[in-house]
């Protein structure tokens, strides 16, 4: 069930351009990340939105292949 | 996968209309299955509000019937007041940023016996 950060990252990006992504692999088993997104498209969206579009970005991998990747999103400070 | 059927869509309604805070989650408070949902329920008893908790892992339509109710594929997710919040990761987040404390308050939730 794993999949490589690069993999996870690039997906972000095709549909984020604009997002600045940070990927840890926490347990050293590359199925366990934690992924920090940064992205101006995400200002004047809730929290959950963010997320969304995240997992949008990840096109339904979310809770089957990636069943544990931490997410945190944030609007770069330039743009909020 | 995620198929919500008209009997799981009443079901999850009364669930979360019933209560103040919900968290679907895998286990229990007590014996918690995921690392997410263990943590899920650290945060809210740092809130010291009172919770309702579902076991999705003893529930099949629950488990996959919630993810398209909310429109989230992960769980745990927390309902407040019929609302959905969020799963750990945004509970965490806003339970640092003690926005978390603000909504209980804000709702008016029962607070831990």
């Amino acid at each position: 069930m794993a999949m490589p950060a690069a993999e996870i990252e690039a997906l972000i990006k095709a549909a984020l351009p604009d997002a600045e992504v940070e990927i840890r692999d926490l347990a050293g088993d590359g199925d366990h990340y934690a992924a920090t997104v940064s992205s101006p498209a995400f200002a004047g969206k809730s929290r959950v939105q963010q997320h969304k579009m995240v997992y949008e970005a990840l096109g339904g991998r979310m809770g089957g292949e990636l069943h544990a990747l931490q997410l945190t999103t944030q609007v770069p400070n330039s743009a909020a | 996968m995620s198929d919500l059927t008209a009997e799981t869509k009443t079901r999850i309604d009364g669930i979360v209309g019933e209560n103040d805070v919900v968290l679907f989650m895998k286990g229990t408070p007590l014996f918690p299955q995921c690392g997410f949902s263990n943590r899920a329920t650290s945060i809210l008893d740092h809130c010291g509000v009172a919770y309702e908790s579902v076991d999705v892992l003893q529930d099949m339509e629950i488990r996959q019937g919630i993810k398209a109710y909310s429109d989230w594929p992960t769980i745990p997710q927390l309902y407040v007041k019929g609302e959905f919040v969020g799963g750990s990761d945004i509970m965490m987040e806003m339970f640092e940023a003690g926005e978390l404390q603000q909504l209980m308050d804000e709702k008016q939730v029962t607070k831990a016996g």
